[in-house]
């Protein structure tokens, strides 16, 4: 199996092999930040520019941790210091960044599409680091490779996504790629923060936490966006706490090693209970680190594609 | 087997395999006089099943168990930017520290030299041994590089259009080393 593509901007694109290929990549590199000297040589002399439009903690610091253990010089790049605020289009921006010889762009935006709209425009490989509320596949891969380690495989696993879905890229990422992988999918959450025909993704539907985390293998808890809150999604935090809130009482309907998972950053006592995200089934803080290499996989695979045209 | 390419000859039978594995493990022992503070470490792919023949056989000599490790390059290639597609990476374990350690290295076909160059860097990020040795089933010549085996199986002349393709019982389930060309 070889890897073809220039970009990788999301997972519903994807398929079941090629997703494989990056998991089986990430092994490799997880031995490589166990070394005394965690860095190799594979990307020296490549340029990769991160272009953060939205505010990124653990995934712009991941990014340009792995980009720079793999050798690569980094440029990193944030909307409110740029000239966007004096008015250049945000894809002026990224020509003039590539008129700099950059091979990769990193792209994190609030509008989705834009990382798509992105690799249309440019030579350069485009890496979507999330896109509005569309997708954000390296979050999805390191989910599904937590899982697969922990686990010993994908296929037949049951996993409940529990949250605000509807603004969620992470939701969507998981949902295209663990269907691929041959995870049964169990969403949950009030009517509001679940959009509309996402039963044909292949997902389950469920409205009680209690019914959707029952047998299941693993539950994610969603961050609930407390800046969406003005737009009345429910009631109140409180009252979403209690119904869909990750509690210790009610990880007792989940399998007996159930993992508990999150994108972060956590709304401690809100989604998910401290106890629980602290909890001995809690494997919060392996997601962050198989992210790095997760995303050391994506670049190395992506940047080493020979297909660099920009298709039609 | 190579597309349009035919097997032109025979270099070693599996006899001659085992039996040049045999030779180059005494030889490890005679110039490290003994094991103490001697690892081996194979490179992927064939290095690795020479390097657990090679252990067995010092194991069978002097009953003593070497460390053993196993070295990926491919993230140290200096060709990475110039070939078609990106090589699939697979691991490199080395659960043992090398510093002060005599390693030595193992190889199917020392060619060029630029995969042992590779190794030598990737080695020395693991640490600062005392000092690497090289050991290789066949040296076919046309080196680019100023690297040389301390243990060589057998020195084959062959023509760069050529190939030479070593074969393992634990890989390739039968053991030679063949010349193909065209």
């Amino acid at each position: 199996m070889e890897w073809n593509r220039k970009d990788l901007l999301g997972l519903e694109d994807l398929t079941k092999e090629e997703i494989k290929l990056i998991l089986d990549t990430t092994e490799s590199f997880k031995e490589i930040s166990t070394r005394e000297i965690k860095k190799v040589p594979a990307l020296r002399g490549k340029t990769i520019a991160n272009l953060f439009f939205e505010p990124s903690t653990r995934t712009r610091i991941s990014f340009e941790l792995a980009e720079k253990r793999l050798s690569a010089d980094v440029v990193n790049f944030s909307a409110s210091t740029s000239s966007l605020s004096k008015g250049e289009t945000f894809i002026d921006t990224a020509k003039n960044i590539e008129a700099m010889k950059i091979d990769c762009v990193v792209i994190r935006h609030s509008s989705s599409g834009a990382s798509y709209m992105l690799s249309k425009k440019l030579n350069a490989s485009v890496i979507n680091a999330g896109d509005g509320t569309h997708e954000h596949p390296t979050q999805a891969l390191l989910d599904m490779f937590t899982i697969r380690e922990k686990k010993g495989g994908l296929e037949g696993l049951k996993v409940a996504i529990v949250g605000d879905i509807r603004h969620s890229r992470v939701a969507r990422s998981n949902i295209w790629g663990m269907r691929k992988m041959g995870i049964e999918v169990r969403i949950c959450g009030p009517k509001t923060l679940l959009p509309v025909d996402i039963e044909k993704t292949g997902a389950k539907v469920f409205y009680h936490i209690e019914h959707a985390i029952k047998h299941v293998d693993v539950i994610m808890a969603l961050r609930i966006q407390k800046e969406r809150q003005g737009q009345s999604y429910f009631p109140s935090i409180r009252e979403y706490s209690k119904f869909y809130g990750l509690t210790s009482e009610r990880l007792k309907y989940a399998k007996g090693d159930v993992l508990i998972m999150h994108p972060g950053p956590i709304n401690r006592g809100v989604e998910i209970m401290p106890e629980v995200a602290d909890g001995p089934y809690s494997v919060i803080l392996e997601q962050v680190t198989n992210g790095l290499a997760v995303r050391m996989a994506v670049l190395y695979l992506v940047m080493g594609s020979k297909t660099k045209e920009v298709s039609a | 087997m190579n597309m349009g390419l035919k097997e032109k000859g025979l270099v070693m039978d599996k006899e001659g395999v085992e039996r040049t594995i045999s030779r180059i493990a005494h030889e490890i022992v005679e110039k490290n006089k003994g094991t103490d503070n001697l690892v081996i470490i194979g490179i992927r792919t064939r290095g690795v099943f020479l390097a657990e023949r090679i252990v067995e056989k010092i194991k069978q000599i002097e009953k003593s168990v070497i460390p053993i490790g196993v070295l990926d390059i491919t993230l140290y290639r200096d060709d990475l930017s110039t070939i078609a597609s990106q090589p699939v990476v697979h691991k490199t374990e080395i659960p043992f520290d090398i510093t002060n350690k005599v390693v030595v290295l193992v190889d199917d076909v020392l060619y060029t030299g630029r995969t042992i160059r590779a190794a030598l860097d990737e080695l020395i990020d693991f640490g600062r041994p005392k000092a690497i040795q090289l050991a290789v089933l066949v040296d076919r010549g046309h080196r680019e590089l100023p690297i040389r085996a301390d243990y060589a199986g057998k020195n084959v002349p062959t023509s760069q259009r050529e190939i030479v393709e070593v074969r393992l019982e634990e890989y390739d389930k039968k053991t030679e080393v063949i010349i193909i060309g065209k």
